[in-house]
């Protein structure tokens, strides 16, 4: 999103209650924000509520943005917590703290799931039933995985983004981000596999 | 038949995300290199990490629009409404 936002955003401006400067960021921000959320939360209507109150909440508190860290970053930091809330709401069991043990822990070695499905064609790859595979296995991972992964690897934040959004260190975003992955390619390597073998008969 | 050990390739996971992002320093990466060389099971365990970092991307390229209507509500939650551009 760091790069939807326009260079010419006054800051100034939207710490003043600026409508015209709002509805600037509003329209710059709002996709990021939705994608993450309907990802997250996988309910179209989860997913706007999600929206409209992190830019209500934005609104509201813009007074007290202090730059620390840059627009996005701080809109992301209120998306997530909304979303988590809702999360949290559905699953009083789920915490996004779940995994800090593990986190110490490294990956292990998966070992299983070797099948080579590197090479196969583009369209095969993007085709729409692969879409929807790779978006159920998105939904399959833990919501503490879940938010590194989307954060990272959707929403493109770095590293040191993404652990300054969840407050977490780097290296347990690191650690997460890879079990997030290896789970999804995990996932994939099941479904081209099926695919594969039935290729071959 | 004997199982393989993966002692090797089990050290070298924990910097497998920042190789494939091409973050890793020079050393790591050329010893990770190596590695691949040798080891058929790192070899398609990196590329397929790989193929699925790429198609994540891609996925994430494909959903970035936001729905006109959600837009529009968006807009009215806000008392934005002068401001909505129809695109």
């Amino acid at each position: 999103m760091a790069e939807a936002l326009p260079s010419a955003l006054s800051f100034a401006a939207l710490r003043a209650g600026d409508r015209a400067e709002f509805a600037r960021l509003v329209d710059a921000a709002s996709g990021p924000i939705y994608r993450l959320a309907l990802k997250m939360l996988a309910d179209p209507q989860d997913a706007e509520d999600v929206l409209q109150n992190t830019f209500l909440k934005a609104f509201q508190h813009l007074d007290g943005f202090e730059g620390r860290s840059s627009l996005s970053t701080w809109l992301y930091r209120i998306a997530v917590n909304e979303a988590l809330m809702l999360l949290r709401k559905r699953h009083p069991e789920v915490s996004i703290a779940d995994d800090t043990v593990e986190d110490s822990e490294g990956v292990t070695y998966p070992g299983v799931q070797l099948t080579d499905w590197g090479n196969l064609p583009e369209e095969d790859l993007l085709s729409t039933e692969t879409r929807s595979q790779l978006n159920q296995a998105i939904q399959h991972l833990p919501e503490s995985l879940r938010v590194v992964f989307l954060l990272r690897d959707v929403e493109d934040l770095s590293i040191q983004e993404t652990a300054e959004v969840l407050g977490l260190s780097e290296s347990a975003v690191k650690t997460r981000l890879l079990r997030a992955r290896l789970r999804l390619r995990d996932e994939l390597s099941t479904y081209y596999g099926e695919r594969l073998r039935k290729r071959r008969k | 038949m004997a199982k393989k050990d993966h002692s090797e390739c089990q050290a070298l996971l924990d910097s497998l995300s920042d190789y494939a992002d091409g973050t890793l320093g020079q050393e790591l990466c050329q010893k990770i290199e190596r590695h691949l060389d040798g080891c058929q099971d790192c070899y398609i365990m990196v590329d397929t990490l790989k193929k699925t970092i790429y198609l994540c991307h891609a996925e994430a390229g494909k959903c970035a629009e936001i729905p006109a209507d959600v837009r529009a509500r968006l807009f009215k939650t806000l008392n934005l409404e002068d401001y909505l551009k129809h695109e």
